[in-house]
C-alpha cells in the first residue's frame, strides 16, 4: 500500500480478502468486442467483478470506456463475446436485463427532473399507488421508502427537497440513491467527479466506500488518476479498444496508469511549415471564463503556426474559444490582436477583427442545415455581396463555386442543402464561410470530429496552406494523433488553466497526458 | 415562385371555379371587388405577422392593436382636428413603438413571445375600451376627409373593374416586403435567425437586433392596416373591432408555408393564404352555408392544408435521408472516434 494513502477511512472495506463477499465474481465479461464500420471500439475485452469491488476504468478519449459501459447497460449490442451474470451466459444484454441484473448507471448528464422533489425523482415511474384504478400517488409511502435510503448515504438533504435547489453533487447522490432503490449490485459512474469541488469529491469517495462495505460494486470512469489510486481496488486500463492492463492496489500508481494508457502507434500527419512562425498575432492575457471563474488563461498565438490546444473533455478549452470569439462574456483578462488591445463582446466584433471560430458542433452552431451551400458560405459576409443594396446572388454563387473547388466540397452543385452532405463536406462548408473572408486567427474546435479519413487529410492540408499564408490557427482537439501530428506547438489545459506548453521536440503522448491530468512534465 | 405557393394558387383557382360554377354571383365585379378589398386589408397585417413568425416568434396582439390604434386615429382626426397626415404618422409611430416594446421584452427580458403578445392582446383591448368608455367611435355628420377617404377606402375603375385602393396598398406592401425578405441582407438574417439562432450568432449576426426589428416592422404594418380598416368600417366598437384578426393573420401565414418554428415561408405564400381565407369566407356566404359555420370551414381547410403539407415534407425528408445514406456509403466508412467510444 502506498505510503501517502491514509488507510483509516477505507481500511474496513479495502482490506481485500477480509471481505468474504468479494471472493466470488458475479459479473464476467469474456472477449467482448464491438466493431463499428471502420472502427474497432472494443477488441476482446475481458474482466470480472466481485461483489463490493471498486474498479477504476481509465483510458484516453476514444479508448472504448463508454462503449464498454454501454454494453453493460444494455444500450450497445456487442459484436462478439459473452456476458455472464450470476453464471447465466448471454451474448448481449437488454436494458431490462441490465436493470434486473442489478446494474445501474449514474450518468454524466444527470437524468433527473428539475421540477420534482427528491423522493419523486427516486421513484419516478415506480411510485407507490393507492385507490385502485385511479392510481393515486401514495405520498406517505413514497417518503417512507426514500428516507432509509437517504439515511444510508448520510446525505444532507430531505426527501421533499425540490431538486432544483440541490447542487450538482447532491443531484449525483440522488442518482445513486435511485440506483440503490433498484437494488443495484453494481453502480457505474461516468466521470462522477468532473464537476465536483474537492469537498464534494471527498464525500463521494466516502459514499463509494459505504457502497463497497454494503457489498455493492462500483465501476467509475475517470480522468483523475489520483482518485483511482485513492479508492479503487483495481484499475482497468483501456487503449484503442484493448484492455492493456489490470492493476491491483499494490501496483496502482498514476505513473503506471499513464504508461499503460499511452503507446499507440501514431501516424505522422505533420506537414512542416514553409517558414518559422512569425511574431505574436493574438495575445490572450489572464482570460477568465464563466465555467472556471477562478482560473485565468494566458497564451499567445504566432503568425503562421498551428497551436494545438489539448486537454481532457471538460478542461475548459471550448469555453476559452467561446470567450475569445465573443459568444460568452469575458469574466476577466484582455485580448490583444497585433499588439493592439481589442474588446470582443459579440461574435460580430470578433469577426470584424478577422478572428473566426469553427465550432465543435457544426450542426447546431456552424450551419443552417436546410439551407444551400452558397447561402451558408455567404452568411457572415453578406454585406460584401451587395449590389444596389440587395444581395447579388450571382456573385454569391460564383464565390461558393470557387470555394467548392478550392476545398473540394463534394456536392452536385452549390444550391444543394448542407443536410444532405457527409460530415466531412459539411465541415468544409463551415471552413469555406471563413476562407472567403480574410482570416487572421482561426480557432478550430475539434476540426475532424465525425469526419472520414480522406476529408481529414484534406482539412490538415488546408490548415497548413492557411498558416503558410500567414494565418494563425488555434486547434482544439481531443484526438491525440491529431494534436501531436498536426500542431507546431501544443498548449495543454487542465481544469480551466494552462498546465504547460510543449515544443515539437517535447511532443509525446506521455507528455501531453501528464499535463492533461495536471502533472508536470 | 415556390412549389408550395404554386399548389396554393391552384387550390385557390379550383375553389374559385367551383364556387363560380355553383353560384355565378361570385364572379360579379361587385362581389370580386369587395372580396379583393377584404384581401387587401387582411393581407397587410398578415404580412406583418409573417415577419415575426419567420424569426420564430409570434404576435397575438394584432387584433387588439388594430382596435386601439383605429380608435386613436378616429379620435385624432374627428375629435381633435389633427391634420390627417400628422395623425397617420402618429398612429404608424405608435405601432412602431409597440413593436419595439414587444421585441425588447422577447429578447432582452427573455419572455416568451407568446406571453408578451398575449399580455399585449389583453392590455390594448382593455385600453381601447377604456379610452372610448366602450362607446363606438366613428365619424359624425358632416365630418368629411375626401382625400384621406379616397386614398384609403376609395376604388379606381380599371378596365371596368372597381379596384379597391386597399389592394393597391397590399400590392405595394407585398412588393417591398418581397424585396426585403427575399433579396436583402436583412431578409437573409431573418430566415437565418428563424432557422437556427445559434448558428446565426456564430456567423456574426446580432440576432437580438434582427428579432426586435421584425417586431417593429410588424407593429408598423399593423398600424398601417389599422388605419385602412378604420377608414373602411368607419365605425369602431372597441370591444369587438379587429377581434380574432391575429388568428386570421397566423392562419394566412401558416397556409402560406410559414412554420411556427420559424425560418420558413414566403411573401407570396402569405398573400395567397390570405386570398384563400377570404375566398372561403365569401364561399360560405354565397353557397348558403350558415354563417355560423364560417370559422369551422376555415379551420377544416387549414387543417387539411397543413396535413397535406406535412405529408409532403415527410416524403421529401425520407428522400433526403436516403440520398444522404447513399453518399455516406460512397464516402466509405466514417465514424467518429467519439461516438465509437
Amino acid at each position: 500500500m502506498e505510503g501517502a494513502f491514509a488507510p483509516s477511512r477505507f481500511s474496513a472495506a479495502s482490506g481485500g480478502a477480509v471481505n468474504p463477499r468479494m471472493s466470488e465474481p458475479f459479473l464476467e465479461l469474456v472477449d467482448i468486442s464491438k466493431i463499428y464500420p471502420g472502427v474497432v471500439a472494443l477488441d476482446h475485452v475481458s474482466f470480472s467483478l466481485s461483489p463490493g469491488e471498486v474498479i477504476g476504468l481509465v483510458g484516453e478519449n476514444g479508448a472504448g470506456k463508454s462503449t464498454l459501459m454501454r454494453v453493460l447497460g444494455g444500450v450497445v449490442e456487442p459484436s462478439g463475446g459473452i456476458i455472464r451474470i450470476d453464471g447465466v451466459e448471454r451474448r448481449s444484454l437488454t436494458v431490462a436485463d441490465a436493470i434486473n441484473g442489478g446494474i445501474a448507471f449514474v450518468h454524466q448528464e444527470l437524468n433527473l427532473f428539475d421540477n420534482l422533489d427528491v423522493a419523486a425523482n427516486v421513484f419516478i415511474g415506480r411510485e407507490p399507488v393507492y385507490g385502485g384504478a385511479l392510481k393515486l400517488v401514495d405520498r406517505k409511502r413514497l417518503y417512507a421508502q426514500v428516507r432509509p435510503l437517504l439515511e444510508r448515504l448520510a446525505v444532507d438533504f430531505e426527501p421533499d427537497a425540490p431538486l432544483a435547489e440541490l447542487s450538482l453533487a447532491q443531484r449525483q447522490l440522488v442518482e445513486i440513491i435511485k440506483a440503490l432503490s433498484l437494488d443495484a449490485r453494481l453502480v457505474i459512474m461516468d466521470e462522477p467527479t468532473s464537476s465536483l469541488t474537492l469537498t464534494e469529491t471527498g464525500r463521494l469517495m466516502r459514499v463509494i466506500a459505504g457502497l463497497k462495505a454494503d457489498g455493492v460494486s462500483v465501476i467509475f470512469i475517470t480522468h483523475r488518476l489520483n482518485e483511482v489510486k485513492q479508492c479503487a481496488d483495481r484499475a482497468v486500463v483501456l487503449r484503442d479498444g484493448h484492455m492493456v492492463g489490470s492493476l491491483t492496489r499494490a501496483e496502482l500508481t498514476p505513473a503506471e496508469m499513464i504508461r499503460l494508457m499511452i503507446g499507440r502507434d501514431l501516424k505522422s500527419l505533420y506537414i512542416p511549415p514553409e517558414a518559422p512562425p512569425g511574431e505574436s498575432v493574438l495575445e490572450i492575457a489572464k482570460v477568465v471564463t464563466q465555467t472556471y471563474p477562478d482560473r485565468a488563461v494566458s497564451l499567445s498565438l504566432r503568425r503562421g503556426e498551428i497551436l494545438g490546444l489539448a486537454g481532457l473533455v471538460g478542461s475548459g478549452r471550448t469555453e476559452l474559444a467561446r470567450a475569445v470569439f465573443g459568444v460568452d462574456p469575458l469574466r476577466g483578462g484582455s485580448i490583444k490582436l497585433d499588439g493592439e488591445p481589442i474588446r470582443i463582446t459579440t461574435p460580430r466584433a470578433a469577426i470584424d477583427h478577422g478572428i473566426y471560430l469553427i465550432p465543435e458542433d457544426r450542426k447546431s452552431s456552424g450551419l443552417l442545415l436546410d439551407v444551400s451551400i452558397a447561402q451558408n458560405i455567404s452568411l457572415p459576409d453578406l454585406a460584401s455581396y451587395l449590389r444596389y443594396w440587395l444581395v447579388d446572388t450571382k456573385c454569391e454563387i460564383e464565390n461558393a463555386c470557387r470555394q467548392r473547388e478550392r476545398l473540394n466540397i463534394r456536392a452536385p452543385d452549390v444550391a444543394t442543402t448542407v443536410d444532405s452532405l457527409s460530415g466531412g463536406n459539411q465541415q468544409k462548408v463551415v471552413l469555406a464561410k471563413w476562407l472567403s473572408m480574410r482570416p487572421r486567427v482561426l480557432i478550430f474546435d475539434e476540426p475532424t470530429r465525425g469526419i472520414d479519413v480522406g476529408a481529414k487529410q484534406e482539412i490538415y492540408d488546408m490548415l497548413r496552406r492557411l498558416t503558410d499564408a500567414g494565418v494563425a490557427i488555434l486547434m482544439i482537439s481531443s484526438d491525440m494523433e491529431e494534436v501531436i501530428g498536426v500542431s507546431d506547438r501544443i498548449a495543454v489545459m487542465h481544469e480551466g488553466a494552462i498546465s504547460g506548453f510543449l515544443d515539437r521536440s517535447q511532443f509525446s503522448e506521455h507528455n501531453v497526458l501528464q499535463l492533461a491530468v495536471g502533472h508536470k512534465v | 415562385m415556390h412549389k408550395k405557393d404554386l399548389s396554393l394558387l391552384v387550390l385557390i383557382l379550383v375553389v374559385g371555379a367551383v364556387v363560380g360554377f355553383i353560384n355565378p354571383r361570385f364572379l360579379l365585379a361587385g362581389n370580386l371587388s369587395n372580396t379583393a378589398n377584404q384581401i387587401g386589408l387582411f393581407g397587410i397585417f398578415s404580412i406583418a405577422e409573417a415577419f415575426v413568425i419567420i424569426i420564430g416568434g409570434i404576435e397575438l396582439s394584432v387584433g387588439s392593436v388594430i382596435a386601439l390604434l383605429s380608435v386613436l386615429f378616429i379620435d385624432l382626426i374627428v375629435n381633435h382636428d389633427v391634420n390627417w397626415v400628422v395623425s397617420f404618422s402618429m398612429i404608424v409611430a405608435g405601432g412602431l413603438v409597440i413593436g419595439v416594446m414587444h421585441g425588447l421584452l422577447a429578447t432582452k427580458m427573455h419572455i416568451q413571445p407568446f406571453v408578451v403578445t398575449l399580455c399585449g392582446l389583453l392590455i390594448y383591448r382593455g385600453a381601447a375600451r377604456y379610452y372610448t368608455e366602450d362607446a363606438t367611435a366613428g365619424f359624425g355628420f358632416g365630418a368629411s376627409f375626401p382625400m384621406l377617404e379616397w386614398l384609403t377606402a376609395g376604388r379606381t375603375n380599371v378596365f371596368g373593374f372597381p379596384l379597391p385602393h386597399s389592394v393597391v396598398a397590399l400590392f405595394i406592401v407585398t412588393a417591398v416586403a418581397w424585396v426585403v425578405l427575399h433579396r436583402s441582407v436583412f431578409g437573409r438574417y431573418l430566415y437565418a435567425v428563424g432557422k437556427n439562432e445559434e448558428a446565426a450568432r456564430y456567423s456574426g449576426i446580432r440576432s437580438d437586433r434582427v428579432v426586435i426589428t421584425a417586431y417593429i416592422i410588424c407593429g408598423g404594418l399593423t398600424a398601417f392596416a389599422a388605419i385602412l380598416i378604420a377608414m373602411y368600417t368607419r365605425s369602431i366598437s372597441p370591444a369587438v373591432h379587429g377581434s380574432f384578426y391575429e388568428l386570421y393573420a397566423i392562419a394566412a401565414a401558416v397556409l402560406g408555408g410559414c412554420s411556427l418554428r420559424g425560418g420558413e415561408g414566403s411573401i407570396f405564400g402569405v398573400v395567397l393564404g390570405t386570398i384563400l381565407l377570404q375566398v372561403l369566407q365569401n364561399l360560405v356566404n354565397l353557397l348558403g352555408i350558415p354563417s355560423s359555420l364560417n370559422f369551422a370551414v376555415m379551420g377544416t381547410v387549414i387543417l387539411i392544408g397543413v396535413l397535406a403539407d406535412q405529408y409532403l415534407v415527410q416524403r421529401r425528408r425520407r428522400a433526403v435521408t436516403a440520398k444522404g445514406r447513399l453518399q455516406a456509403n460512397i464516402a466509405g466508412p466514417q465514424l467518429e472516434r467519439a461516438s465509437a467510444e
